[in-house]
């Protein structure tokens, strides 16, 4: 009982603390925005491992995160298999591929409104549909390995991409085009110098949603078979196993690299659009 | 309407592009059946069979059309091979996923808007969360639900659902809850407004056009989360499910079938969600 009592003494006081950093000027500094959300985070660690110990939950129903953190050091080799197979196999070919044939899509039908007008529609739809039930066809057409989990990640990525594109290249005003109409800018000259610089906004919002699905569909896709490891069936099979502490470690990984992936589209974002109101603070 | 004679065209186009692709990925089987009884097939006829094979690497569109035809009519509703009685499995758990979604959502949008701490320590988490890819968790939560001795697979493909769904919903709130401007908030000073008549009068109505919006992207959101809740592991209900079982027993019919039946029902929420908006709107008071 002791250790639930100590976790709750901790979890009050940091909380305590957040309060009183949230309402001083120290919230304002950049030290304190970082602070603040850190701190809460080790509060639900400490709650959580509190909570287990305090509270004697069986580990096959929820480890504590000093039991995780074991799991993640004495498992590195085989966690960095599995990262290796889905993420940097499976999800960033699929992801590179995927936003790759959207963009190109969305150029060759840029001169086009008529198919414009026909395709944002149906992608828009597309875009909204539960694309994640092709992983089993996929699967059944590329073989169990890393190609027919890039290639779902294509297929989810694409639609959300292509939509966002064509949005994006639609974003610069009248105005502006008519300006670069007389200077004498060609077609090429008006889309590299105003049109695409003017759509990034849109793309890279493209880009963090697809970020998160290219994940999403490396790791659904392991569901429907996969080599021996990867993170989607290291899961499915840990958790047949009642292994939660290695269920928790991969999804420890998966999120650790959702969130660096979105971090890092984020940042190439800053440095792109540096000019965008949202960008400027 | 201006927008229908291009839709129509681009469909067209998939559809021929569909059944060439049926005919170019089926043709292998026909050419390998035929040499094995030592025939040969004209270019017409191997077309002619690529059309209506029992397990066909890419169905063509019509087969797929009869598939789903009578997986939605061909059976009674009871029947555990309707797929209107799977499409209301998983409609069952959007909705809940859904409607969980939406309350934690708007809560906590409150709680953030009303408390800088909140703001501070839950928004950058809830940003965190949604980039861990929910389907890790599936079927962890699925087991650890019927270990906690909790029957039935409902709540924790709900559970799943919401996940994926009360992300946009927060984040519309709070955007939503913020938007009144200072010169509203304090003309509601001036009227001795307490923080809940300003909460009511102002800050709820200015958000629920945000609200509907994001609205939209969730019911897709949970859509999805249900369907992949219905996917790992022993699931026998539900459009995931089926799925699930075309996949094992290598039956493509099936898989396609149940793909387009997820479609037509995320089409008709969409729809739904789209109708009760421009109700709400036109209830506001919102011109158009």
């Amino acid at each position: 009982m002791s250790a639930l009592v100590i976790a709750l003494v901790v979890w009050l006081a940091l909380w305590a603390l957040n309060v009183w950093l949230a309402e001083s000027p120290v919230s304002r500094t950049r030290a304190g925005k970082v602070l603040v959300p850190v701190i809460f985070g080790a509060t639900v660690l400490v709650l959580w491992e509190g909570l287990v110990r305090g509270l004697g939950v069986a580990p096959v129903i929820l480890p504590a995160p000093s039991a995780i953190a074991a799991k993640i050091a004495t498992s590195l080799p085989m966690l960095w298999q599995d990262f290796a197979q889905t993420i940097l196999k499976g999800a960033i070919p699929g992801f590179l591929i995927g936003c790759g044939a959207a963009f190109l899509t969305a150029i060759a039908i840029d001169r086009s409104p008529f198919l414009q007008r026909g395709l944002l529609p149906i992608g828009n739809f597309v875009a909204a549909l539960p694309i994640v039930g092709l992983a089993p066809i996929l699967v059944m057409w590329f073989g169990f390995d890393w190609q027919s989990k890039a290639a779902v990640v294509v297929v989810m990525v694409f639609f959300p991409m292509l939509v966002n594109i064509v949005a994006g290249l639609q974003a610069s005003e009248r105005m502006q085009r008519d300006l670069m109409a007389t200077w004498g800018a060609s077609y090429l000259q008006t889309l590299v110098k105003l049109r695409l610089p003017a759509a990034m906004p849109f793309i890279f919002n493209g880009l963090k949603i697809a970020s998160t699905l290219a994940l999403i569909g490396a790791i659904v896709a392991e569901f429907f078979g996969s080599p021996i490891y990867g993170m989607g069936f290291r899961i499915s099979t840990e958790v047949g196993r009642l292994g939660l502490d290695m269920v928790w470690a991969e999804i420890a990984v998966a999120a650790l690299a959702g969130s660096v992936l979105y971090g890092l589209v984020a940042l190439i974002e800053r440095w792109v659009t540096f000019w965008h109101p949202s960008q400027r603070h | 309407m201006r927008n229908l004679l291009p839709i129509l065209t681009i469909l067209a186009g998939i559809i021929v592009l569909w059944y060439a692709g049926t005919v170019w990925l089926n043709s292998a089987w026909v050419y390998d059946q035929a040499q094995r009884t030592g025939t040969t097939v004209s270019f017409s006829e191997m077309v002619a069979q690529t059309m209506d094979q029992d397990r066909p690497v890419l169905p063509p569109p019509h087969q797929v059309a009869a598939e789903l035809g009578k997986g939605l009519f061909g059976q009674a509703v009871t029947s555990k091979r309707s797929l209107i009685y799977h499409g209301y499995v998983t409609f069952k758990g959007t909705m809940m996923g859904f409607g969980l979604g939406i309350i934690a959502g708007v809560l906590l949008a409150m709680a953030i808007v009303r408390f800088r701490v909140m703001d501070m320590s839950v928004m950058p988490w809830a940003i965190i969360s949604q980039t861990i890819p929910i389907v890790a968790l599936a079927p962890m939560i699925i087991t650890l639900s019927s270990r906690l001795g909790l029957e039935g697979r409902d709540l924790p493909k709900a559970i799943i659902a919401a996940y994926l769904s009360f992300f946009p919903v927060l984040v519309s709130m709070v955007k939503g809850l913020r938007s009144p401007d200072q010169m509203q908030l304090d003309l509601l000073k001036t009227y001795g407004a307490g923080e809940m008549a300003t909460f009511l009068k102002l800050r709820l109505p200015a958000s629920m056009p945000y609200f509907f919006a994001s609205l939209k992207v969730a019911i897709a959101a949970s859509l999805v989360g249900t369907i992949v809740g219905e996917l790992p592991t022993g699931a026998i209900e539900g459009l995931g499910a089926r799925m699930l079982i075309g996949s094992q027993f290598g039956e493509p019919l099936i898989m396609w079938a149940s793909l387009f039946a997820a479609a037509i029902l995320a089409g008709m929420l969409i729809v739904a969600v789209g109708f009760v908006e421009r109700l709400a709107r036109r209830r506001m008071g919102v011109p158009g």
